[in-house]
């Protein structure tokens, strides 16, 4: 491979974009998208249902369904110092990557264990698959794992799936998720679906976790508080497209996209004044005809001519803080101006 | 001070799962004021559904008393039963379940109409409709009022759901969670726009939800009921909820969520449970039932009786909680191991 990348990134994805082709046209899910991980940080995929966010991180794991297509586009994986481009892994090699390189934690994963299975055998059936063959280092490994979630971990591997909640199947998977030290794991919603008290303990986990073990993260969520609280970089998503991406303050306190500045003026919060908060116009855009220009601007409160002729390129302005906007000026003097 | 519009009075609720009674309910008082925005917020199995179903007589209780305008509901009958169904409305969850697929928008909202006889004639009805839709802001009329939920975004499906429960005028309506499934950037304009038909049209509105900022946010100026394993822990004005919550499942709650805002939720200090385990329902503990989880824990008081709600001693405020540590006027201190 020809392709150097910087000794500390993990993950490049450059230009990709996917279509999936319907009966009613191609959906363009994924256009033109790029970014970075770097070895050992949380990167937040963040953008409403439909955004494409869930399609970003299948192409990641190359598990995307029949009818989608990767129009163009390269993903960089790199461990050691050796670079492989995932679209182009062979069927042994892929098989090679998922869960050894990158793991997926799927949505709704309290589901994803198989019922008569005991959760042992789950462990085994992962780790066996992938080479191993000593079930006493299986074990020790997974019962290792297991603590760090902060599970009872005899008890839990010899249980069955029905005999624990939906918090500790969650901590379950995040502990399989890991069993074989991948450099990447993507969480889809990981927090969605689990009570407050259940979601805070999956938080602090995985932040020990990855203070451990020391793995990437890039998570999925239209939270955008857990965003805040685990990310450090935060993507926007927008109808296919990274339309802001930098770090965690960067997005939160300085945004330079109206759409990002509308999810987060659309979020109350606990603070002990009342917020003013707004929604955004609108309702998000049909992936198979999409608007043209910037596909956000029949919701934009900053468009103008410029807008609906010309999609505005993804760029800096200040550090690694970018955003794809032709009116960031304005959006930043509109923010001044209401403080 | 007007009389309650409705009222729960040592409302129990069980269901039979086998051959075990589950306890869904215990003990539920909640006085609802005409035009008070009352939120309840509780986890998963709480039983915050439960109760709004029973505001509804959707579910009638399995002991205790539900009073509309004052009368029990159970004691209505013929016209003063329809009278009450009409003035007492539920918005569910799920706005892809609750809208019947085969039926357009405008048979949907018509048919109520129809069967109250809420309108003189057909013409009568449809213009009632094109106002329905009118004020839950699906305009232009003629784009929505021949469309089948299929052809509408989850936004647009909740607006026509609260649209049907406006159908019959109601003075109530239970909005069980009727948010949480539409997306984040539309949220908060269909909030609002509920909390406007409260002034609008003199609506009261009881909001169940599990995100306690969306309930801080709706009911700003009213209450917070908060619930666990089927009772009310806590109750009383949303800002002293927020700001100086009592009751130790409420501060442990408030302590978990997490907020917008990087620097914040990172600084944030979270009480850690003495348990993770959530107790069953038909494995309740004895006394106080969230005892064995809580940090403030007192032997010999906590395990022994069930409190019930009432304003702590020496409290400045009115918010009523069930803890009995509280209502003796003691300090809170961390229970060791």
């Amino acid at each position: 491979m020809s392709q150097i990348l910087p000794p500390d990134v993990v993950l490049k994805v450059d230009d990709l974009s996917i279509v999936y082709r319907t009966d009613r046209g191609d959906v363009k899910a994924t256009v033109d998208v790029s970014f970075e991980l770097k070895s050992g940080e949380a990167m937040a995929l963040i953008g409403e249902s439909g955004s494409g966010k869930t399609t970003i991180s299948l192409a990641l794991i190359r598990k995307l369904p029949k009818n989608a297509v990767v129009t163009s586009g390269e993903i960089f994986y790199q461990r050691n110092d050796s670079v492989q481009d995932v679209l182009k892994l062979s069927n042994r090699q892929l098989r090679e990557f998922r869960w050894n390189e990158c793991a997926m934690v799927f949505q709704g994963a309290q589901n994803a264990f198989n019922p008569v299975l005991k959760i042992r055998k789950q462990f085994e059936d992962t780790a066996q698959s992938h080479g191993w063959t000593d079930k006493a280092a299986i074990r020790e490994r997974a019962l290792s794992l297991l603590q760090l979630v902060r599970l009872d971990p005899e008890r839990v591997y010899e249980a069955y799936p029905h005999e624990l909640s939906g918090g500790m199947k969650q901590r379950i998977l995040l502990a399989l998720s890991v069993l074989l030290s991948p450099q990447v794991v993507i969480l889809d919603e990981p927090t969605t679906a689990l009570d407050i008290l259940t979601q805070r303990a999956i938080i602090d986990v995985l932040n020990d976790m990855q203070r451990q073990l020391n793995f990437s993260i890039i998570f999925i969520s239209h939270d955008l508080s857990l965003a805040a609280e685990m990310a450090d970089h935060v993507a926007t998503v927008y109808a296919g497209q990274i339309v802001e991406l930098g770090g965690v303050n960067d997005i939160f306190y300085h945004s330079l996209h109206p759409y990002t500045q509308g999810l987060l003026t659309s979020v109350p919060t606990l603070e002990h004044t009342q917020d003013l908060l707004q929604s955004i116009p609108g309702s998000p855009p049909n992936l198979i005809a999409p608007p043209d220009g910037c596909k956000f601007h029949p919701r934009c409160a900053f468009a103008d001519d410029a807008c609906k002729k010309d999609s505005p390129p993804l760029t800096v302005d200040v550090g690694a803080h970018l955003a794809a906007c032709w009116h960031k000026d304005r959006l930043i003097e509109s923010r001044k101006a209401s403080v | 001070m007007s009389s309650p519009i409705i009222e729960l009075k040592h409302v129990y609720r069980s269901f039979k799962s086998g051959r075990q009674i589950v306890p869904v309910l215990q003990d539920i008082n909640i006085s609802v004021n005409p035009l008070e925005f009352l939120c309840l917020v509780g986890e998963s199995g709480c039983g915050k559904t439960t109760t709004g179903k029973i505001i509804c007589d959707l579910l009638p209780p399995s002991a205790g008393m539900v009073n509309f305008e004052g009368a029990e509901i159970a004691s209505l009958r013929g016209e003063d039963y329809r009278r009450f169904r009409r003035r007492v409305q539920i918005i569910h969850q799920d706005p892809y379940a609750s809208l019947n697929p085969t039926q357009t928008i405008s048979e949907m909202l018509s048919y109520p109409l129809l069967r109250h006889k809420l309108a003189p004639n057909r013409r009568g009805v449809l213009q009632r409709v094109r106002e329905l839709l009118d004020l839950v802001d699906l305009t232009p009329v003629e784009d929505f009022i021949d469309k089948y939920p299929h052809q509408l975004s989850g936004g647009q499906r909740q607006r026509v759901s609260i649209a049907r429960a406006l159908t019959t005028e109601p003075s109530v309506i239970v909005a069980d969670e009727a948010v949480s499934m539409v997306d984040v950037s539309i949220r908060i304009g269909l909030l609002q726009m509920m909390m406007d038909l409260r002034d609008r049209l003199g609506v009261t509105i009881v909001f169940i939800t599990h995100d306690l900022a969306l309930a801080k946010y709706f009911a700003w100026d009213g209450r917070i009921g908060v619930m666990y394993l089927g009772r009310l822990v806590e109750i009383g004005h949303t800002q002293a909820i927020i700001r100086d919550p009592q009751h130790p499942y409420t501060k442990v709650l408030l302590s978990a969520i997490p907020e917008p805002d990087p620097e914040k939720t990172r600084s944030k200090q979270h009480i850690q449970l003495r348990s993770e385990d959530i107790p069953r329902l038909t494995e309740l503990p004895r006394g106080c039932s969230f005892h064995p989880r809580c940090p403030w824990y007192v032997d010999d008081v906590c395990d022994r009786e069930t409190p019930e709600l009432a304003i702590p001693l020496n409290s400045a405020s009115d918010v009523e909680v069930a803890c009995l540590p509280l209502q003796q006027g003691r300090e809170l201190q961390l229970h060791d191991a």
